[in-house]
């Protein structure tokens, strides 16, 4: 086991200690996505016509379904926090002394926090996916869940270093918070949280490919649901993957400046 | 039998004396906000920005059907602001207090709010107020009233009152219900999960109670009123109440919630041993 192997270890057994408060989570997570689900319903029972903006009934419930579970594998929940006060209260000093590189250390913090949130949500989330089974599309097909399980690793990739990024604000200013639920309140909407994005004017999901957003969720839901086929697989799987190396190299030269500034505060 | 400290100290009557207190309350937590004015008017940009997506959301639903069970698309939209008016005076008035008493039981702080010879309650959960919150109220009032608009609304004087006390009432049901959830920090060690698990819940509120049936619709009007709190006083005004035993259920249930809360703290405070000794 590597050092960076201790640091996934170290993270899983950190974040067991909170495995009550993930259940809880997990658990209250799923009142406003079932809301959403009998929300839909009740507006598809209410229309002559069975699509609604493109979406039959059960590709809209099946949408948010994936989307919840696209998000309990890949969103930043404590870790942006951490970085930040990490920074903050000069605790970062340690790793500059030590060969170990503090970006791949979050990283591997962060995978272990999935991990065992996945294992703590998984069986309240399947238990509602099978409640769901009525509802439940499968996959459009073989090769598509492949570029689908693809991308969930890319979004992942890409939810860190977008975190990270906006942690490391914390060399200038004192209070990150702010600037961390504003672009969340983007991703929320930008990102088909809040509903698929292809139920917008097309002008407006033109300009809203144009930016990371739809690749931090809504890309591998779309995927999932065989609403992106061909070359377009390929070519969307591409333009990810530019976005991590870009917000990779981003993350990367933010942290060198970073540095320049820091003064390690208390020690 | 211990007597509950705290509430035997408080004077009977001394309604002035409180409200002195409570104007003392505003002036420190003013001076408080004002220290951080780049942070304080963030924060009223962050909650413009997450009012302006629950409508757009709406926008969308809108763009593709005309009504949401019985509810056209201005009465929704009124609902939406009715529900983040009374959210946001709950942030006003008692959000940082409900979470910070948890933080205070586990620090020991709460010995010396005990100690003061005032209502253990009312200093616990109106020590702060939030000063941002009541600026994006006033934006949640711009949207009811432009929705009013629309839906050429022309509400009687009893209609406005009952409108307003009605507010006050899921209000209350909130807080209630929130101080409830903030006592079980006294019986675990983090109730900081569950509080914003219930507030996570604020957001079924804004929904039409009429959208859901069986199961789901009973508990959250039933056992965890929160499908009550915004569509009865939106209902009363728009004039869409099956009955007026509606409100009347509203009126019940939130004394019944307020009950239990002061129930449940007595029992916790009485169960409560320090944390520093």
């Amino acid at each position: 086991m590597g050092k960076y192997g201790y640091a996934i270890s170290l993270g899983i057994q950190s974040t067991l200690v909170y495995r009550v408060n993930f259940v809880v989570r997990a658990l209250f997570g799923l009142v406003p996505l079932l809301a959403l689900i009998l929300l839909w319903r009740a507006i598809h029972e209410g229309q002559a016509n069975p699509d609604i903006g493109g979406y039959s009934q059960s590709e809209v419930i099946t949408y948010y379904l994936i989307v919840n579970v696209v998000v309990a594998l890949t969103a930043v929940t404590e870790d942006d926090w951490q970085i930040a006060a990490d920074i903050r209260d000069g605790r970062i000093s340690q790793f500059l002394l030590k060969p170990i590189d503090y970006l791949r250390y979050r990283l591997c913090l962060f995978a272990a926090g999935r991990i065992v949130y996945t294992a703590a949500a998984v069986i309240p989330t399947a238990v509602f996916l099978w409640s769901q089974r009525e509802n439940l599309v499968a996959p459009a097909s073989g090769l598509h869940f492949g570029v689908f399980a693809a991308s969930v690793v890319l979004t992942g990739l890409l939810q860190f270093f977008v975190s990270f990024t906006m942690a490391l604000l914390a060399f200038w200013v004192l209070e990150v918070a702010t600037f961390i639920f504003i672009l969340f309140a983007f991703e929320y909407v930008a990102g088909g949280h809040l509903f698929p994005l292809d139920m917008l004017p097309s002008w407006l999901q033109a300009v809203l490919h144009l930016t990371p957003f739809p690749y931090m969720l809504y890309f591998p839901v779309s995927v999932y649901l065989g609403r992106v086929q061909g070359a377009l697989l390929w070519q969307g799987l591409l333009v990810q993957g530019c976005w991590v190396a870009a917000t990779y190299l981003l993350a990367r030269a933010v942290w060198s400046r970073g540095l320049r500034r820091y003064s390690a505060v208390g020690g | 039998m211990q007597p509950v400290p705290g509430a035997s100290l408080a004077p009977l009557g001394g309604l002035a004396r409180y409200l002195a207190i409570y104007g003392a309350f505003w002036r420190y937590s003013l001076v408080r906000e004002m220290g951080f004015k780049l942070n304080f008017i963030l924060w009223i940009l962050v909650e413009l920005l997450w009012f302006g997506l629950q409508l757009s959301f709406m926008a969308v639903i809108y763009s593709h059907t005309d009504h949401i069970a019985s509810w056209s698309r201005w009465q929704v939209v009124f609902l939406v602001g009715a529900n983040h008016f009374i959210q946001q005076l709950f942030t006003a008035l008692f959000l940082s207090n409900c979470l910070k008493l948890s933080e205070n039981i586990r620090s020991g702080g709460l010995d010396f709010l005990l100690l003061m010879p005032v209502n253990a309650r009312f200093l616990v959960s109106l020590r702060h107020v939030d000063f941002g919150a009541f600026f994006n109220a006033a934006s949640a009032v711009v949207v009811m009233v432009y929705a009013g608009m629309q839906l050429h609304l022309a509400p009687s004087v009893a209609q406005y009152a009952g409108f307003a006390l009605l507010l006050l009432v899921g209000l209350s049901v909130h807080y209630s219900v929130m101080y409830a959830l903030a006592c079980t920090g006294f019986w675990t060690v983090r109730a900081e999960g569950i509080l914003w698990g219930y507030y996570n819940l604020f957001q079924l509120a804004r929904l039409p109670a009429d959208a859901f049936q069986g199961l789901f619709r009973a508990v959250f009007t039933f056992v965890v009123p929160v499908l009550l709190v915004s569509n009865v006083p939106v209902k009363l005004i728009i004039d869409k109440l099956g009955s007026p035993l509606e409100m009347l259920w509203l009126v019940l249930i939130s004394a019944v919630m307020f009950t239990l809360s002061e129930w449940f703290w007595r029992a916790s405070i009485r169960h409560y041993a320090s944390a520093s000794s």
